[in-house]
């Protein structure tokens, strides 16, 4: 029998890619801005800048889309679930697409500026964060519970290496106030990093509602 | 459905049509003064369940019906059960508008007359009431006396519903009630029964899910088994039945996919 459904169906999955879509560019835009901060390169902190038209641009097309779809084809159980996780998803991945851009801007500001240390923990938070982001975009194309469950319990190893950072910078200001606006920078950097793990623990309770219907957080 | 007075307790329902199974064992409680909503695809046996309730379905030739419905805990297929005051308890309106061939006044006045009530203010009170309850009096005031006939599909409903008010029941039923009417005074069927709900139990079978999202607080999905018997699949809250319904049978019907 033909799915009575089938262009509903197909409007779906092209938005299901279009959010993929979305997420695989944020992720990039981050992952490219912390190379820009390391390499000083600020070519590639531009690019990151210039890209984000980009994902603002797929953040309104998105939602338009899912207004739509509501209006034309009331969805009703999974299907409006799936739509509800999309519109809030959407706006996690702009967010971590805005943190990109914040940590490209620090990145073409220190480029002149001497080294305070060798970047360790930074690239380490940056590694974390992104896998987590991946993780929470593949559970969302699998609809894999279990997988995002594991994926938001990550999120305290970012934290802890928050603090480190946070604590380990503030003993560099201490000891030498021309050190300050440097660390500070680097303070925001990792602050953004963190809130990047953060957007994608909301994804991962996002998926958890979509597939089970039970909207909980999933890290407190 | 906690803490709420059950109003109608269906228990183990069936009804044969001749030899044919048209409902299976179908257990519900229909809690008071709440609009509940039954819905499910063609011949799933929605509108004799509802018949079932007022024993509308005597009223077809062959009608078998087994189990129990117990209205305020008293079971309304007892033998010393009164037809005419069960259906003065449970008012019934139908898909299609059927005012009878009369004034306004005279149409809402029918079931007073019919009760013995021969005081004319009473009555013209008691009419004036219910077309105020039916949300039409301010549309029909001027012209009581005209025919009934010359309303709108949307006023003729609602003048059914002040024809059932009019002996002051305390259940109404609906099948498809706004069905052969246009989305405006289909919207005011619903605004009207959101009211109503504040004082009737409503029962309401519709084939238009969306209408049974926005005006239901319980809902049940009907659907026949592999011998066309229509069963009872799910029940419960309106809000979660359209937003995680437990049984995949209930998501494929409500998304479309299935039924």
């Amino acid at each position: 029998m033909v799915n009575p459904r089938h262009i509903f169906d197909d409007e779906l999955k092209a938005l299901r890619a279009d959010l993929l879509r979305m997420g695989t560019l944020a992720r990039e835009a981050v992952d490219k801005s912390i190379k820009a901060l390391i390499n000083r390169d600020t070519v590639l902190a531009d690019d990151v800048i210039v890209g984000d038209d980009v994902i603002d641009k797929m953040d309104l097309d998105i939602e338009m889309k899912c207004m739509e779809l509501i209006a034309r084809q009331q969805p009703m159980a999974r299907d409006l679930r799936t739509i509800g996780t999309i519109l809030k998803t959407i706006t996690d991945l702009e967010r971590i697409a805005d943190h990109a851009v914040d940590i490209a801007k620090i990145a073409k500001i220190l480029a002149d500026q001497p080294p305070l240390k060798p970047y360790i923990d930074i690239p380490r938070m940056c590694e974390l964060s992104l896998s987590m982001l991946d993780d929470a975009l593949k559970s969302f194309v699998n609809e894999d519970t279990e997988l995002a469950r594991k994926m938001c319990e990550r999120d305290d190893l970012v934290d802890a290496l928050y603090n480190q950072v946070f604590r380990e910078l503030l003993t560099y200001m201490m000891e030498d106030p021309k050190a300050v606006v440097r660390a500070l920078y680097l303070i925001f950097v990792a602050r953004f990093l963190e809130r990047v793990a953060d957007h994608a623990t909301n994804v991962g309770e996002r998926v958890v509602y979509m597939v089970t219907g039970v909207l909980k957080e999933l890290n407190v | 459905m906690n803490n709420t007075k059950i109003k109608f307790s269906v228990k183990n329902l069936n009804i044969y049509y001749g030899n044919f199974l048209a409902l299976k064992d179908i257990t519900l409680d229909i809690p008071e003064r709440s609009i509940t909503a039954i819905i499910g695809p063609s011949g799933c046996g929605k509108s004799t369940f509802l018949r079932a309730l007022n024993r509308m379905n005597e009223l077809l030739p062959n009608v078998k019906t087994e189990g129990e419905v117990l209205l305020d805990g008293k079971n309304i297929y007892s033998p010393d059960v009164d037809l005419v005051s069960l259906r003065r308890r449970v008012g019934m309106v139908f898909q299609r508008p059927n005012p009878f061939p009369k004034s306004i006044f005279e149409n809402v006045a029918f079931g007073l007359r019919i009760q013995g009530i021969k005081n004319r203010e009473q009555i013209e009170e008691i009419v004036e009431l219910s077309l105020r309850r039916a949300a039409l009096w301010d549309e029909v005031k001027n012209k009581l006396h005209k025919s009934a006939l010359e309303l709108s599909g949307g006023q003729q409903q609602r003048l059914c519903i002040a024809r059932v008010l009019a002996v002051q029941p305390e259940v109404i039923l609906m099948d498809e009630p706004a069905s052969a009417l246009d989305p405006i005074a289909t919207l005011r069927i619903e605004d009207l029964m959101r009211e109503l709900r504040e004082e009737y139990t409503i029962v309401i079978v519709t084939h238009n899910m969306q209408q049974a999202a926005r005006v239901s607080d319980f809902t049940a999905f009907f659907l026949t088994d592999e011998n066309r018997a229509g069963m009872l699949i799910e029940y419960g809250n309106t809000s979660e039945i359209f937003t995680m319904p437990k049984d995949p049978r209930t998501e494929g019907y409500i998304t479309g996919r299935y039924g």
